[in-house]
């Protein structure tokens, strides 16, 4: 088996041994069913057959609980020193990288695997549109996995878990919310590079159902800038 | 598998933590690494193992470069780091089976070698405990354990016996001694006797130089320019023997240890052996000799000579 398979099979186990992995899926389905189906603009009160607003709050959910997911990835290790173990075994910095990465990112993919039966409540009630549906939960993926990339840096900067929680959000809040709004209050060409660098204007063109190679193309750029960070300054290692 | 180390330094800051060092390791070979605190046998070893990148110069292990091939030579190297850092929230098992499949042990052999390493390590009572439950001793055994488990060339133990017991250290001892047979085997340690127990070869270090590279007698031999002999010498007062043993050529100092007894203490002249003289002097006096021993200079004593100042 793949080094980066065997440490992310292995980051994942204890995310279900550490009870972390029970009580983020417990808290995302409770806020994001509440939200959806319960309470708010919920899908009764839009009367459509639409997932939209489960979408834009898993946007926000997923938002803050990728940090929790990755704070201790790599700080942990730093603090207790296993990542010296684990580095001098017989895989590269980039592998540990990637399969924590992975770890995290698999995770949340079953988080969303349990939100499938809405689908299937909605379609049940209305016409859905399964080319949003499907393109929705794609960018919600893709934002995670740009969000994980971006906590596993925060991670690798420290080895305190706390510090890496709060540093990965607020990274992570520039891209939510920061740039949408210097957005707005710019005009000309730094207006459009906020706009183009905002994640939200990315994710929400992507739940409507549209696919833009624009948008691929970013998350996959935050995800690649943020894995060769936490590698670089992996590789920057000093004795502590 | 050999370890060559080449003009090897590593520079933190303005600190030279290693300066300038080389040696080479053959299989069949147990080098003890020693030295103070802080002396560099960590960065050395760390840089050996791949964790911390060289400074300057360069290390081969079987000729080739950690520089170039760092990532697939990790795969002949079994290390226990320094304080033994372990994932305390892992059962045994479940660790030395991750550790295998990560050093490219073939997934048909894991369950093999790691019941293997149980059993060498003596893990069995506790092996579906998690490691945090564990006594120190035993995270050392399974700190052991992990390094062994991919049947590696090279060894590198960072004091591999802290916190075993007696027993244990014995067992630890005979286990590493096994091993030296075939593998290249490098271990530091603060605790001399175990060097001289389990190393062919001690090499120390200080403030990142090598002082003394050799094996524990050659180094006696070097630290002692003057043999030093207990004696005690019957029917004569203690002055008149004093009197006739300051006589003798190859004698530099004589001590009066202790009047009741007639126990002294001498120094030969540097170079030269005195026990010839003194058994013919007991002979011609009709004294006689009833202890001659040699002091051999205690590892301690060449260390403590090597290693300040």
């Amino acid at each position: 088996m793949n080094a980066v398979l065997i440490i992310a099979k292995k980051e994942l186990q204890s995310y279900f041994d550490s009870l972390i992995a029970y009580i983020m899926l417990v808290l995302f389905l409770g806020f994001s069913g509440f939200f959806t189906w319960l309470y708010g603009s919920d899908i009764f009160m839009v009367g459509q057959a639409t997932l939209q607003s489960f979408f834009s709050i898993a946007y926000w959910t997923l938002f803050f609980f990728t940090p929790a997911l990755t704070m201790r990835l790599l700080a942990e290790e730093k603090k207790t020193g296993t990542i010296e173990m684990l580095l001098t075994k017989a895989v590269s910095d980039r592998q540990v990288v990637l399969g924590k990465f992975l770890s995290a990112l698999m995770l949340v993919m079953i988080a969303l695997a349990f939100t499938l039966p809405y689908v299937i409540t909605l379609s049940k009630l209305g016409n859905i549109d399964a080319g949003e549906v499907i393109c929705g939960y794609g960018g919600l993926v893709l934002m995670s996995a740009a969000y994980i990339s971006i906590g596993l840096y925060a991670s690798s900067l420290t080895n305190n878990q706390i510090v890496a929680f709060l540093l990965a959000l607020s990274i992570g809040l520039f891209f939510h919310i920061i740039f949408d709004v210097l957005a707005s209050s710019f005009t000309g060409i730094p207006a459009q590079v906020f706009s183009t660098l905002s994640l939200s204007n990315h994710f929400e063109s992507m739940s409507r159902g549209v696919v833009d190679s624009r948008d691929l193309i970013y998350f996959i750029s935050i995800v690649f800038m943020g894995l060769f960070l936490s590698e670089l300054s992996l590789t920057k290692r000093n004795l502590n | 598998m050999n370890i060559q180390i080449e003009n090897l330094s590593k520079q933190y800051g303005y600190q030279k933590a290693v300066d300038h060092i080389s040696f080479e390791v053959r299989p069949g070979e147990v080098l003890g690494f020693l030295g103070p605190n802080g002396a560099g046998k960590s960065t050395t070893m760390k840089m050996i193992t791949g964790y911390l990148s060289i400074g300057e110069g360069d290390v081969r292990l079987g000729g080739k470069s950690v520089r170039e091939y760092g990532d697939d030579l990790k795969r002949h190297i079994g290390y226990l780091p320094e304080n033994n850092p372990l994932y305390l929230d892992m059962p045994v098992i479940d660790y030395l089976e991750f550790c295998a499949a990560l050093q490219g042990v073939h997934s048909s052999d894991i369950g093999k070698r790691v019941r293997e390493m149980v059993r060498v390590c003596g893990l069995n009572a506790e092996k579906h405990k998690k490691i945090g439950e564990l006594s120190k001793g035993y995270r050392q055994r399974v700190g052991l354990a992990q390094a062994m488990i991919h049947d590696p060339e090279v060894l590198v133990l960072d004091e591999p016996t802290t916190g075993l017991d007696p027993n244990q250290i014995v067992e630890i001892r005979k286990l590493i001694r096994e091993l030296g047979k075939e593998k290249t085997v490098v271990l530091s340690t603060h605790i001399l006797p175990e060097v001289e127990a389990t190393c062919d070869r001690i090499l120390i270090i200080n403030k990142g130089k090598i002082v003394a590279d050799g094996s524990a007698e050659s180094l006696r031999k070097q630290a002692t320019g003057q043999e030093i002999i207990k004696l005690r010498i019957e029917d004569a007062s203690p002055d008149a023997i004093m009197q006739e043993l300051r006589r003798l050529q190859n004698i530099d100092t004589v001590e009066l240890v202790d009047k009741t007894m007639n126990r002294f203490e001498v120094q030969s002249a540097s170079g030269k052996s005195s026990r010839r003289e003194i058994f013919q002097l007991c002979v011609q006096k009709g004294w006689v000799l009833s202890e001659l021993i040699p002091i051999e200079t205690r590892l301690e004593d060449i260390f403590r000579n090597l290693t300040t100042n």
